[in-house]
């Protein structure tokens, strides 16, 4: 029988130090929705995005309830438009984006994913439309997120749509510069982009996926430092084995929840993501996990190995916990995001190219960094160029959310506002890449790919 | 089918703390399985293993009516299914 100390050591997670599942993600398949008539296309998805997430909130709410654990956000995601939307005559999906918009909020979901399309080895000219829609999609609407997969271990990396999206990065800037470019937050590109990943911007519903399935992501940073605090000045194997167990638990919950909910939606469970996920919320922090681990501050010299070994433990610990693991699952390193990479930007301990650096060990990329708006389109595309070789030649997920922010420069503040936080703007190596991205073609796959 | 329940009672020390919880749960036919309880510093920590299957509430109407109940006598009272304990304390 569970005992009073368990119940506890419980209920402090989730009262003191911020345990929670992040996202119950409801992934729904469009491709039964085509239909060469872009506004009979949009009708059927309002009605099966409507239909089949009509009790997502209100289960997740109830979960919530009845095990006393919050689950911060409820959201869906949906296959890439620019798959499900190729058969409409149309040179604008612009129209999709405000149908996405319209059945998020009819349910009352906070993000819906999936204004998406894959081009790591070439675009088809459904991916053109949908990603030169991005822009305005992400300027007119309010709950869309937008998701270009650019490179791949097996492809190589597509450098024509690098820097087409060099350009897409700026105009989304641009067409949102009275919100602070915020339409930028909401879009992400990716190299190895997960198909079951349920954390926004990112996520959609892979066509290799079922009709309908839920992906659970779980979080907290702030159970994981508090479990660090117990170890201080111990040797790494009690480190790793800490930072192990207490994933452990972590997950075990976000594995009931999970079948919790898809029991009570009649859907079927896909994956856990393990993802250690920071919020602005003081306390709910990844960099204060390394600070914990005995460095002054993010960035400072023996971050990229603290960040290593973090994620690979938190992996050995969650992979136990769960029957499936899936999804990006390990630590985000969000900027804006995440309170102390916030600080440890201001205090100069943090700058984009060690972020760079954590990048080849952390689970995802250069992510919610606010950079000035007067950065070149050539120069966003370098810095994509940069992450998606690291994503491509280790193997990994990588992407950028970089948001240039139109009239504001190194030094000023920009607020994002809930869940986005604010971000102090970093400075941009701004020596010029300008010949190296108009080069046009692709990068081809890295010779470790060929595995047949 | 069995419904349990962790019910944990945490507050400053007063008289009747069990008395008014137990009574809450014996009007709704929900059985005590186990109690466990300490004071700490003055501090009043109560941990009780109940059955809901016979309740005559929705597990929802119980965990805020508790809680309403912890309000007015100035304790933290929680309702939570036991199966978030079990998964993350038991393989």
């Amino acid at each position: 029988m569970i005992t009073r100390l368990e119940v506890q050591e419980t209920n402090k997670m989730i009262e003191e130090a911020k345990l929670d599942v992040r996202t119950i993600t409801l992934g729904i398949s469009l491709q039964d929705c085509a239909d060469s008539d872009i506004n009979r296309f949009n009708q059927k998805i309002y009605d099966k995005i409507t239909k089949t997430a009509e009790n997502l909130v209100k289960t997740g709410e109830e979960i919530e309830k009845e095990f006393g654990i919050p689950i911060v956000n409820k959201r869906i995601s949906v296959t890439p438009i620019s798959i499900a939307a190729a058969g409409c005559q149309t040179d604008s999906y612009v129209s999709v984006a405000h149908a996405l918009d319209r059945a998020a909020k009819q349910v009352g979901v906070n993000f819906i994913g999936g204004f998406s399309a894959l081009v790591q080895k070439g675009s088809n000219p459904s991916d053109e439309i949908l990603m030169n829609s991005i822009p305005q999609a992400l300027a007119e609407t309010e709950r869309v997120c937008s998701s270009v997969n650019l490179a791949t271990t097996r492809s190589g990396i597509n450098m024509d749509a690098v820097k087409n999206m060099g350009r897409i990065i700026k105009q989304t800037a641009q067409n949102t510069k009275e919100k602070d470019s915020i339409g930028c937050a909401k879009l992400v590109v990716f190299c190895n982009a997960p198909e079951d990943n349920p954390f926004m911007a990112g996520a959609f519903h892979g066509v290799g996926e079922r009709d309908c399935v839920v992906n659970v992501g779980v979080s907290g940073p702030g159970v994981v430092k508090k479990a660090l605090e117990s170890v201080k000045g111990k040797d790494f194997e009690t480190l790793c084995e800490m930072v192990k167990k207490t994933a452990f638990k972590i997950t075990r919950v976000g594995q009931l929840v999970a079948q919790e909910a898809a029991k009570r939606l009649n859907v079927p469970f896909g994956i856990i993501d393990l993802s250690l996920a920071p919020t602005p919320a003081i306390g709910d922090s990844i960099a204060e996990i390394l600070e914990e681990m005995g460095l002054e501050n993010a960035g400072a010299p023996g971050t990229t190995a603290a960040l290593a070994l973090l994620n690979d433990n938190v992996k050995k610990g969650g992979v136990m916990a769960s029957s499936y693991v899936g999804g990006l699952s390990g630590a985000f390193i969000p900027v804006s995001e995440d309170q102390g990479m916030i600080r440890a930007v201001e205090a100069g301990a943090l700058t984009l190219e060690k972020l760079e650096a954590m990048t080849c060990v952390c689970s995802v990329g250069l992510d919610m960094i606010a950079i000035p708006g007067d950065t070149s389109e050539e120069t966003i595309s370098g810095i994509i160029a940069d992450e998606m070789a690291i994503g491509m030649i280790n193997g990994k997920t990588t992407a950028v959310r970089i948001i240039p922010v139109i009239g504001k420069g190194v030094g000023d503040i920009v607020e994002f506002g809930g869940l986005l936080g604010y971000a102090p703007i970093m400075p941009v190596n701004n020596f010029s890449c300008k010949d190296f991205i108009h080069r046009g073609g692709r990068i081809p796959a890295p010779i470790h790919s060929f595995k047949n | 089918m069995e419904m349990r329940g962790i019910i944990t009672v945490v507050g400053k020390d007063r008289v009747g703390i069990i008395a008014k919880v137990c009574t809450l749960l014996s009007e709704r036919q929900i059985n005590i399985l186990d109690i466990s309880q300490t004071i700490v510093q003055g501090f009043f920590n109560m941990m009780m293993i109940v059955d809901l299957s016979n309740s005559t509430e929705s597990f929802e109407k119980n965990e805020e009516d508790l809680k309403i109940l912890g309000n007015e006598i100035g304790v933290v009272i929680k309702l939570q299914r036991e199966e978030i304990f079990n998964s993350m304390h038991r393989i």
